[in-house]
């Protein structure tokens, strides 16, 4: 297995950092009819993304701030995807060859109900997006929508779901997505979050899993209270 | 001052405005044809605004928001200066969106608004191009409306701030093939830059190099392949772009 240490504005991972929403079956199941009324009026014809800026990207161990007006987030546990060669308008297979590898990612959030703007106070507070430990090489992952992603409380696991239920297997988002938003090298695209992701507060230590991936564990404090 | 990146003799140079010519960190002053223009800053962060003018709003929405419509785009989407934006075949309103785009300048966390100004290195012009029949319900405006690669030309320069002593009294223009088609003023948005510092830097930390774009006046129309499309702002710059057919 090789993996080398990911560190957020480093070498490997000096790019962007997208979130897809409604990637997992459950989570469009979920909405059911909705998906279909104002304010959505019916479903996404392509993948749901969004930005996790460089202000919310921080490294395995660092405490995450949970802001005075925020109770608790939820834990999004997630497989993150790392770019690179370049991808405008590919295929499924160009996609599938331009992955350098995976990594661990916990895209914390705010709970909010609607989805019809953009999430950013619910998603791009500063240190909502602990990355790592490690990125593993894609040639020792050659199926990651096998794989399964456990969210821990604690220590204690409190949800898992698996990359085979997402709407979108890897390659195929990658794919979608460069039809008209390129992907550069360093570049990290989270391939999606299951509903009912734990929910988390200041003084809980949060962590994400997947097999062959190791864990990326985060404390959580209440901002100010993290001299750094 | 106005300063610029471009590329010229094989490399990424800095370049400052000179009497109408650009010149060269080496004195030389070169015409500003015989450069590649590229956008003046490199953001990490670019957030946008929706429906910041009334004007704008009332075209396009049915009430002006209470708070800023806010979103974020990467940096696929930039071009500098005098290059080319696809439009897509199945596109039956692209239009331009000539915008103020403020560059911060040092870390920036619970700025107040009376001190935002401080906070600022400079400005530069944003054309945001919107292929509004792709506009989606979720996470909106979704990214295939406004995350496009080279849809949102930026440039020529990026003006120091301490040159443009009132932002909020600036005059937008975007002409189309040399005629005029909006027009407005930056006395007129809704949200303005002080409060745009105060509102973002309240919820995360801004750093040097980002860009919030702060949205369009009214006057946006559709624009086609060959269209010549100029986005000027008063004092700032005059930001060229060309529409081209995007490939099947």
């Amino acid at each position: 297995m090789t993996s080398v240490t990911l560190r957020p504005g480093g070498p490997l991972l000096s790019g962007a950092v997208y979130g897809c929403l409604l990637n997992v079956q459950e989570e469009l199941d979920r909405l059911g009819d909705a998906i279909n009324e104002a304010p959505y009026n019916g479903a996404p014809t392509g993948p749901v993304m969004y930005v996790k800026t460089p202000n919310t990207q921080i490294a395995a161990g660092e405490p995450v701030p949970i802001p005075a007006d925020v109770d608790q987030v939820r834990v999004g546990a997630t497989l993150g995807v790392v770019i690179k060669n370049t991808l405008t308008r590919a295929s499924a297979d160009q996609a599938r060859a331009a992955i350098a590898g995976y990594t661990l990612v916990n895209d914390v959030t705010v709970p909010h109900e609607s989805l019809f703007r953009q999430p950013l106070k619910q998603k791009c507070r500063d240190g909502f997006c602990p990355i790592g430990p490690n990125l593993v090489d894609a040639a020792d992952l050659p199926d990651p929508d096998g794989l399964t992603v456990r969210a821990l409380v604690n220590g204690e696991c409190r949800q898992q779901w698996r990359l085979a239920e997402l709407v979108r297997p890897v390659a195929t988002l990658l794919a979608d997505l460069s039809d008209y938003t390129s992907l550069y090298p360093g570049d990290l695209i989270l391939v999606g979050v299951s509903p009912d992701a734990p929910l988390a507060g200041a003084g809980d230590t949060v962590a994400v899993e997947i097999d062959g991936l190791g864990r990326l564990e985060n404390p959580l404090v209440r901002e100010g209270e993290n001299a750094r | 001052m106005k300063q610029a990146r471009i590329a010229f003799e094989g490399r990424v140079q800095q370049a400052w405005e000179d009497n109408g010519k650009l010149r060269l960190a080496d004195g030389r002053r070169v015409e500003e044809t015989e450069v590649v223009w590229l956008p003046p800053v490199t953001p990490g962060t670019i957030l946008a605004l929706g429906l910041n003018y009334a004007d704008h709003a009332a075209e396009i929405a049915s009430k002006a928001p209470e708070e800023p419509m806010v979103f974020l785009k990467g940096a696929n989407t930039l071009v500098g200066h005098r290059a080319f934006t696809p439009r897509p075949v199945d596109a039956t309103n692209m239009h331009y969106e000539c915008e103020l785009a403020i560059v911060v300048g040092k870390p920036a966390r619970n700025v107040a608004k009376a001190d935002a100004y401080d906070y600022i290195a400079g400005y530069t012009v944003a054309n945001d191009y919107a292929v509004r029949n792709y506009l989606e319900g979720f996470y909106r405006p979704n990214f295939r409306i406004k995350s496009r690669d080279n849809c949102t030309p930026i440039g020529p320069w990026l003006v120091d701030a301490a040159d443009i002593p009132d932002p909020m009294n600036l005059r937008l223009t975007t002409r189309v093939n040399g005629e005029t088609t909006q027009e407005g003023s930056t006395k007129d948005m809704i949200f303005d830059v002080p409060f745009l510092i105060e509102y973002f830097s309240g919820f995360m930390t801004l750093r040097p190099g980002d860009v919030i774009l702060t949205g369009t006046p009214k006057g946006t129309v559709n624009v086609m392949p060959g269209d010549e499309v100029v986005t000027e702002i008063e004092g700032i710059g005059a930001l060229h772009n060309t529409i081209i057919e995007r490939k099947p």
